[in-house]
């Protein structure tokens, strides 16, 4: 993401990530981002809470008006709760590979969807 | 609860399944820093998600270097969004909930509450686990780009997984 943020920035386009993988973000260096600490997959908002996912991106997008120059500024949310899902979870997964099988077929995430797409591939 | 180090425990199991270790982007340099230019209020904004996120409908993401990118309607029905990304492990509660990736009812609501002047008639979404840096720099990248200038955008929002 952050190879992206840096090629729309570069033409001038301001950019802002909002995300929750500190090292990552670090590493890549993006012009503006603000860092959210929770799981992976919550980098928009807490799970079933659409008023937290709105003050997740309305405070999220301050960053356009608040950072001036190459910062990864935290965010002040903390979501106990969801650290304690993703622990609770990840326990009963037997397997330490969590990649999915890397080949060409698109992977629906349902059948219905296959079907609904069928002809386009 | 401390920041989560992703790469070394990525690291970690990679080496212990005997995969080659996944090569993060790392930045040599400082970036462009482009100025924003009016306030958010009266600024366009538009949105890339990098969560293989797709709509029923449209064709879903492969696993393999998929360099695809697709345009979903900033007021596409919520209950069609899904995701295709090679990290399925971090999507179970997302394919549930799609606003804990991919924020488009809260981007109505701020674009409605007058805090977003207004938002692309498109969020574009693409495939965030792409090995080959050089594809996604040859290939990704000019893909979001020409659709990125049809929008004609004051402001980018960036959301990954």
């Amino acid at each position: 993401m952050s190879l992206i943020a840096r090629h729309f920035e570069a033409s001038g386009l301001p950019t802002l990530i909002i995300g929750s993988a500190l090292d990552i973000l670090e590493a890549g260096r993006p012009p503006r981002a603000q860092f959210l600490n929770y799981p992976l997959g919550f980098e928009a908002g807490p799970f079933m809470d659409k008023k937290g996912q709105l003050e997740v991106i309305r405070h999220g997008l301050k960053g356009f008006e608040t950072i001036d120059r190459e910062s990864i500024k935290p965010l002040s949310f903390t979501w106990n709760a969801g650290w304690e899902l993703i622990r609770q979870r990840e326990g009963e997964v037997k397997s330490d590979d969590t990649r999915s099988p890397r080949n060409t077929e698109p992977q629906y995430q349902t059948e219905e969807d296959r079907q609904a797409a069928d002809g386009l591939a | 609860m401390p920041p989560a180090q992703y790469i070394e425990i990525t690291r970690r199991t990679y080496d212990k399944l005997g995969y080659p270790p996944y090569r993060w982007f790392h930045a040599d340099s400082e970036p462009a820093f482009a100025p924003v230019e009016k306030p958010l209020s009266e600024s366009r904004l538009g949105m890339i998600s990098t969560a293989g996120t797709y709509l029923q409908g449209q064709v879903a993401y492969h696993y393999k270097d998929d360099t695809s990118i697709r345009a979903i309607a900033n007021d596409a029905p919520i209950d069609k969004i899904r995701f295709s990304h090679i990290t399925e492990n971090y999507l179970v509660e997302a394919r549930k909930d799609s606003g804990t990736v991919f924020p488009l009812e809260s981007l109505k609501t701020l674009e409605a509450e007058g805090v977003i002047g207004e938002l692309a008639a498109e969020f574009l979404t693409c495939m965030g686990g792409i090995y080959s840096q050089k594809r996604v720099v040859d290939e990704l990248i000019p893909n979001l780009e020409a659709a990125v200038k049809k929008q004609n955008l004051d402001l980018l929002l960036l959301v990954p997984l």
